[in-house]
């Protein structure tokens, strides 16, 4: 059995492209295309050394002694907080730029939560020189001020996303609904493993230079390239498909993913979709799906903003039914205080996101010879107000 | 013969409505269609509304938002529509999304439509061919046509292939945008319509997205059989209210 995607797009049950027939070329033309071109050398040459230069990989992978102590384990954590822009985001939004030029688009697009690939992507337009517009929902620009203002510093225009509940999912819509709108010109980036095939698997693909690092990195540290856990926080999910992407099929590997309890999980007020979804459909794709019986989309909630997805990518929703890896929910609380430990035992303060996954070492023991890594997905700087607010600093 | 078909093949342009089932007011899913059978449309397109309805502009996005607030479900739309053939003869489409109708269960939902006098679907993103491969021999079984989209970036080869599997008629969306009125259509639309005349499919088209008059109404039915309004009766029902109905089909006629 593999874990990657079919010829067809599904993982398992999940996937597919489930769009308007209005996207229908632009999404066939990247079915066609997205594998041809990333595999071309030219393509692989830019997107090597646009990492290495202008990102800064690879990241390390550094082995937390304090850390391992209190928990009496091995850990290891891959340091994608140091990425440029304080997030793994960018490698997605590095490839994909460069897939956009090779198609010949000439204007970008892209959905943004808490603003992290919304930054990400105005980034890689400012450094290609190319029109780049960001939805992001009303009630995230107000909450989400400076990564408004970087975008803009950046060159984008940050639209507001008015319809629905003026969230991530919104902002999904309505770049979806300017990509119907302007569908020759235009190359919709996407920021996580979700939408209509071939995003997942390209957006994993594009991020699975984590992993393929990793295995580099443990070969020189432990002797050998694969721990026995790894650990990523699930929203979207793209940084944990692309701390996963090399193990998927490597039964060695215990694989964990931290989805975001909220106040709980029973509480109506969570995002843990492994727990709370069903099957359905959402911005174009079959997964585990936050909705109502009637089949309407139910606003998820986290303290984190890139965590309150209603959905997850259709990688995980077939991880999760197929029992290949383990599901753990961490709720606000307690990533708040692992964002907390993490900052005090290892000077590093992670986003509230990647705290998500610390959180499970305080309830989820390991032996202490086994390897586990957790990746960092990203630096807390841009939380450092829900910080200061919730421990009163 | 199905009740599209029939309508097909009346003289004259065909002009279909598309209205937000629950909105403006919960119950006036009857009331609405009975104003429009008697202003003497052709058929009606009613909308099950969802939370996230990608393919839709602002204004039937609204509608729906309203709808779900109004309590509207897809049980209750089947409850008003219980009784709907003692006075509805027009041909129905349900359109929606596919998640609602996933939920609701793929053949439970064929079922309730074929009971309640249901004609065809039109749902704008289940793709054709996995409708093809899953669903068709299903809705086939009730009975049901499902009608698809095409857009003027539609191939001309995957037209062809969406003819061969489609009955009914085609749904020609007007231009590359989500649904919305426009005031006029452009050399471009023009082109399009005339482009997709010439291919002498089998099945017959309406067009839809941006027809709000009469004007457009008519350069959008020079070539197709007829076309399909939605935003601009809404906006019109949200002004004027349901009593009025009949003043906006007279003004589309003129």
């Amino acid at each position: 059995m593999s874990y990657h995607v079919n010829e067809k797009g599904y993982y398992g049950d999940f996937g597919g492209a489930y769009i308007p027939e209005m996207l229908y070329p632009n999404v066939q033309e990247l079915q066609q295309q997205y594998k041809r071109i990333t595999a071309t050398a030219e393509f692989k040459k830019s997107f090597d050394d646009l990492l290495k230069d202008y990102v800064g990989r690879p990241t390390p992978l550094y082995f937390a002694q304090r850390l391992s102590e209190k928990y009496q384990t091995k850990l290891y954590l891959k340091r994608e907080d140091l990425c440029h822009t304080g997030a793994h985001k960018v490698n997605n939004t590095i490839g994909q730029i460069l897939l956009a030029k090779a198609l010949g688009k000439n204007r970008i697009i892209a959905e943004t939560g808490a603003g992290q690939h919304g930054v990400a992507t105005a980034t890689v337009c400012a450094l290609m020189g190319i029109q780049c517009v960001v939805y992001m929902g009303a009630v995230d620009i107000q909450r989400q001020a400076p990564n408004v203002a970087r975008m803009k510093m950046l060159g984008a225009e940050v639209r507001p996303a008015q319809s629905g509940s003026k969230t991530l999912k919104d902002a999904t819509n309505e770049a979806i609904r300017d990509w119907i709108n302007n569908p020759v010109d235009t190359h919709y980036i996407i920021g996580s493993v979700v939408g209509p095939h071939p995003y997942p698997d390209m957006v994993a693909r594009f991020q699975s230079v984590i992993s393929e690092e990793i295995q580099q990195q443990l070969r020189e540290k432990e002797g050998r390239d694969y721990p026995d856990h790894l650990i990523a926080c699930v929203g979207g999910g793209s940084n944990a498909a692309g701390a996963y992407y090399h193990y998927l099929d490597n039964p060695k590997v215990n694989i964990i993913a931290v989805e975001a309890a909220g106040i709980g999980i029973d509480t109506g007020a969570s995002a843990a979709t492994s727990v709370l979804g069903k099957e359905g459909i959402i911005h174009g794709s079959k997964t585990l799906l936050m909705q109502t019986p009637d089949g309407q989309i139910i606003e998820p909630y986290s303290i984190s903003a890139g965590l309150d997805y209603p959905g997850v990518g259709p990688m995980h929703a077939h991880l999760f039914r197929s029992g290949r890896a383990e599901f753990i929910a961490a709720t606000d609380d307690e990533a708040m205080t692992a964002g907390l430990t993490l900052s005090q035992l290892e000077g590093i303060i992670p986003a509230i996101e990647t705290a998500h996954a610390f959180a499970i070492l305080e309830h989820r023991p390991f032996q202490p010879d086994e390897v586990v890594v957790i990746n960092l997905s990203g630096r807390g700087d841009k939380d450092l107000n829900t910080y200061i607010d919730y421990f009163k600093l | 013969m199905q009740r599209i078909d029939q309508a097909f093949q009346k003289p004259g342009k065909l002009l279909s409505i598309y209205f937000s089932a629950g909105h403006p007011q919960r119950d006036d899913t009857l009331p609405i269609l009975t104003a429009l059978q008697d202003a003497g449309v052709d058929m009606v397109e009613i909308g099950l509304p969802f939370s996230d309805p990608l393919a839709d502009g602002p204004t039937i996005q609204e509608s729906a938002t309203q709808a779900l607030k109004n309590g509207m479900t897809t049980a209750r739309l089947f409850d008003q529509l219980r009784n709907v053939r003692q006075t509805i003869h027009l041909p129905l489409v349900l359109m929606g999304y596919f998640n609602p109708i996933l939920q609701y269960g793929v053949e439970a939902f064929c079922r309730e439509c074929a009971a309640v006098g249901i004609d065809g679907l039109i749902i704008p993103d289940l793709p054709v061919d996995v409708y093809h491969e899953q669903y068709q021999s299903l809705f086939e079984q009730y009975g049901l046509y499902n009608m698809f989209l095409i857009s003027p970036q539609t191939s001309e080869a995957r037209i062809l292939y969406i003819d061969s599997v489609s009955n009914g008629f085609i749904y020609m969306v007007s231009s590359a945008s989500v649904t919305g009125a426009q005031k006029t259509f452009g050399d471009a639309q023009q082109a399009y319509f005339e482009r997709i005349a010439k291919m002498e499919l089998q099945t017959p088209q309406l067009v839809g997205f941006g027809i709000s008059n009469a004007a457009t109404f008519q350069a959008a039915t020079t070539h197709a059989k007829g076309a399909i309004i939605g935003s601009a009766f809404i906006q019109f029902l949200n002004e004027k209210g349901v009593d009025r109905i009949p003043e906006f089909i007279e003004q589309i006629r003129s």
